[in-house]
């Protein structure tokens, strides 16, 4: 019998439908590979496996799971304990001033009777240090690791972490299913080898593994059975021998959208580079470029895609500034002040931000305040001069919001407005039109769409392909969405690892998308 | 009538509610409204300008400035220089604002400085700058070379007294100016004109391209980053000029009081300024002059009216308790509304 069945499980935020009838099973001491893109609805299923809080929040989830034949419903991830699972999140959930052994025991310690316990209750009793110690050797020994267990968490290696956070979920001894998120994702390669072998050893142990990766070989090399999931729905269930990394990789990316550009169309890019980016290094946390080197057309849509992480995003916050940044860019010809936001948008680049409301909006001021502040500051515009003093001019700025409202079809009440006050897409057509604004000649836009209604993308996407059409704007999309990338856009660059792992049209196979965005070389595996 | 009050604000709607009723238990008590109404025009005049101060405080991000205490040392030292040579009048209020502009522009560039290192927590360490420097300035006063027999104690040897008589010098020049009567009620045109020159300045600098960059740099810090603002300056610039507005303010002040107060007497000053500009709607990211006049009429018309009425009825000082009250009461209450309101 299946140690975990899921069946049918769906799941909606609101009006956004997550996961759509997802089913998997998985045997006892069995690894199983769960993959997909960034949305692809992993993390929710893990959540709604582990008993996360925010699922019942959001009203719970459709569908059931089985342990062992038996309903399993967990409300709090006490419950998915209680049940022998355990997981290892993506960050570390460690407490750096504690040792080993303390991290391990933590919550579980060992504890033995004193006398104050014997009055106010077992909350008094006092650590079994020994006993707990000898239960962190042995799980430790158990991972091959050999490392003292009196030792502070501050300071290891990053591979120690990831070990440890190993060494307390088998700890707990009704573990029988152990869900890993991205746990190679902060190894080096050695450390990653040996973590895979560690991850062998558990499910000869009878272990059960959920294997959460983005790194398709490592899948392949490791599991047993794979689950491919796309926009919420089960796209592939199949035993590891029987398909291979490139096949992985076209049904994880998928063709989501039909696509309806013209081939034909005269676009009008110039042979004539407006922006070259060389060795281009920007310190962002989370999102870190790590010397990447890219030319873009005059007059072109490019793309710019990846997973979460990969520094798709420092990209055109390095550009505009934002973010600590070395390298080189040249605009136009000319080199542009790097760490200068004032610099970049006076050589006529706009910025549309992946945070619309931290960034990119001021949520409590009028939407006409809103579209012409940029140019505003920048430019000098929608100003008069009266004595000494430039004062802004109230009827300028009004006529001016009221243009881009109608152009833009932004659905307010009226200049007067708050920002806040609106959804999500117009929100970004706000935006779109303070950068407008500013006349841009490039126009850097990062993640568009997120947190927007499906109906509104579609409008929020078109008004891009229109500036680019009418206007000559040169845009540069960073995505999350490959599907709308390939939309919009005449080049993909696909981002890995800090650095462009490939460029590609936007017809490009799912394949080719799929190994790009997994970091491996499209040569290698072609041939 | 709840849109009445959702617009106008629960707390101002509080406060409007209470003083009507202390009004009309005045008239009932036969005490002389004319009275109370000149009061209120006077002790609006004299406290408007130290509650304008923290408009740009705000306005650049630094929160409530409630190291308002800086600005009005740098104000007293201003008028004791102008009072130790000997000046009066128009003459020595002006000398006395000349002397305290440099001082408090250098104060407050200093204190910008190190509010930029401790972002986030302005206000707390604002209060605690404030208590340092009053408790340095005791210091300073006791060892300060002033001759003149009017600053130092009577009976001869070093330091200034705690309380300075502005008798001789500068007491009511503004009060007095163009002053006229409207039945029994005094007008003190002077006085109010001079809050509105100043109120003036700080609108129109709010509607210039300086001003605004000023305004967004405090309203969302990364959004005026991104737009190419340095929001570092922004700040230090909010917080100079808020500590001119404090020197500006108290020697506005101790012209109408009649005194100027040594020693521990800033400590006070800042919080009845906090208190009055947030009774006025404004919040921790955004203030405007129509929050300074309508909370610097309310909650100084509370306690003109609120003292005569209370003593009347309960003997002692319950009207100081009543003001303390009332005053760190609306602190905290906007303390826990983030949002504040919009007026």
């Amino acid at each position: 019998m299946d140690l975990l069945q899921i069946k049918d499980i769906s799941k909606s935020y609101e009006e956004n439908r997550v996961l759509k009838n997802v089913s998997l099973s998985i045997k006892e001491g069995e690894i199983h590979g769960l993959v997909g893109e960034n949305g692809a609805g992993k993390s929710t299923l893990m959540n709604i496996l582990f008993g996360m809080p925010v699922i019942h929040s959001t009203g719970g989830y459709e569908g059931e799971m089985l342990i062992d034949g038996k309903p399993y419903k967990p409300t709090t991830p006490e419950d998915a304990m209680a049940a022998g699972i355990g997981m290892v999140h993506q960050e570390f959930m460690l407490i750096p001033g504690f040792t080993i052994t303390e991290n391990i025991k933590l919550n579980r310690e060992k504890t033995l009777p004193t006398f104050l316990s014997k009055i106010f209750g077992n909350r008094l009793e006092k650590l079994d240090t020994e006993a707990m110690a000898k239960d962190a050797r042995e799980a430790l020994k158990k991972l091959d690791m050999d490392i003292d267990e009196y030792v502070p968490v501050a300071g290891l290696p990053v591979g120690h972490m990831q070990f440890i956070e190993i060494a307390r979920e088998i700890d707990k001894s009704k573990l029988r299913l152990l869900i890993l998120d991205e746990p190679t994702a902060v190894l080096t390669e050695s450390e990653a080898d040996k973590f895979l072998e560690v991850i062998k050893k558990l499910s000869q142990m009878g272990i059960a593994i959920l294997f959460i990766s983005h790194r398709l070989d490592e899948i392949k090399q490791i599991t047993d059975s794979i689950t491919v999931l796309r926009d919420g729905e089960v796209v592939a269930n199949v035993k590891t021998d029987e398909i291979d990394v490139k096949e992985i990789a076209r049904l994880m990316v998928g063709r989501k959208v039909e696509l309806s550009k013209k081939e034909d169309e005269d676009r009008g890019i110039k042979d004539e580079n407006i922006l070259e980016i060389k060795d281009l290094r920007v310190n962002m946390p989370g999102e870190e470029v790590k010397g990447l080197s890219l030319t873009v057309k005059k007059g072109e849509i490019l793309g710019i895609g990846g997973l979460a992480g990969q520094g798709k995003l420092g990209i055109a916050n390095g550009i505009m500034g934002l973010y600590e940044t070395s390298g080189s860019i040249v605009k136009d010809g000319k080199e542009l002040h790097l760490n200068n936001p004032r610099e970049a948008l006076k050589s006529s680049i706009a910025f549309l931000s992946e945070d619309r409301r931290g960034v990119g909006l001021l949520l409590d001021d009028s939407i006409e305040f809103n579209i012409a502040f940029s140019s505003l500051e920048i430019q000098d515009n929608f100003l008069k001069q009266v004595g000494p003093l430039k004062l802004i001019d109230k009827k300028k700025v009004r006529e001016h919001a009221n243009r881009m409202i109608e152009e833009l079809d932004i659905r307010c009440t009226g200049p007067k407005q708050r920002a806040r006050a609106l959804s999500g897409g117009n929100q970004q057509k706000v935006c779109i039109a303070r950068a407008l604004s500013l006349n841009p000649d490039l126009l850097l836009v990062s993640e568009p769409t997120r947190g927007i209604d499906i109906g509104a993308k579609k409008l929020v996407l078109d008004t891009l392909v229109k500036l680019n059409r009418e206007r000559g704007v040169t845009v540069i999309i960073t995505s999350s969405e490959l599907g709308e990338l390939r939309q919009v856009s005449d080049r993909i660059a696909i981002i890995y690892d800090g650095k462009v792992a490939g460029i590609l049209p936007p017809d490009a196979s799912d394949e080719e998308f799929g190994l790009l965005m997994a970091g491996e070389d499209l040569k290698k595996v072609v041939n | 009538m709840k849109d009445f009050i959702n617009r106008i604000g629960l707390p101002r709607f509080i406060i409007i509610i209470f003083l009507i009723f202390l009004m009309a238990l005045a008239i009932y008590l036969n005490i002389p409204l004319s009275d109370v109404i000149t009061d209120i025009l006077v002790r609006f005049g004299m406290n408007a300008i130290l509650v304008l101060a923290m408009v740009p405080g705000i306005q650049a991000g630094i929160g409530m400035n409630f190291n308002l205490p800086l600005g009005i040392i740098c104000g007293l030292i201003g008028a004791l220089i102008s009072i130790e040579f000997k000046l009066s009048g128009f003459t020595g209020l002006f000398v006395s604002i000349l002397i305290a502009l440099p001082l408090a522009a250098i104060g407050g560039y200093l204190y910008g400085k190190m509010l930029n290192s401790v972002k986030g927590q302005e206000m707390t360490v604002g209060n605690y700058v404030g208590y340092s420097i009053v408790s340095f300035m005791c210091i300073f006063w006791l060892l300060a070379p002033f001759k003149s027999p009017e600053l130092i104690w009577a009976y001869g040897g070093n330091g200034l007294r705690v309380t300075v008589s502005l008798e001789s010098s500068t007491s009511h020049v503004l009060n007095n100016f163009l002053a006229f009567k409207i039945g029994k009620v005094t007008v003190p045109t002077g006085l109010l004109l001079f809050f509105a020159i100043f109120a003036f300045l700080v609108w129109i600098y709010s509607q210039s391209n300086k001003g605004l960059s000023m305004i967004v740099a405090g309203s969302n810090a990364k959004f005026a980053l991104s737009n190419g603002i340095d929001v570092d300056k922004q700040r230090i610039k909010g917080t100079v000029f808020s500590t001119v507005l404090a020197a500006i303010g108290i020697i506005v002040y101790s012209q109408s009081f009649g005194f100027l107060q040594l020693y521990n007497a800033p400590l006070y000053s800042a919080m009845p300024a906090a208190a009055a500009i947030l009774i006025g709607g404004a919040s921790l990211k955004r203030a405007t002059i129509v929050h300074v006049l309508i909370g610097t009429i309310l909650f100084q018309s509370l306690l003109v009216v609120a003292l005569p009425v209370i003593n009347v009825i309960a003997e002692g000082t319950m009207s100081e308790v009543i003001r303390v009250i009332v005053s760190n009461g609306i602190i905290l209450y906007a303390l826990t509304r983030e949002g504040g309101s919009a007026a």
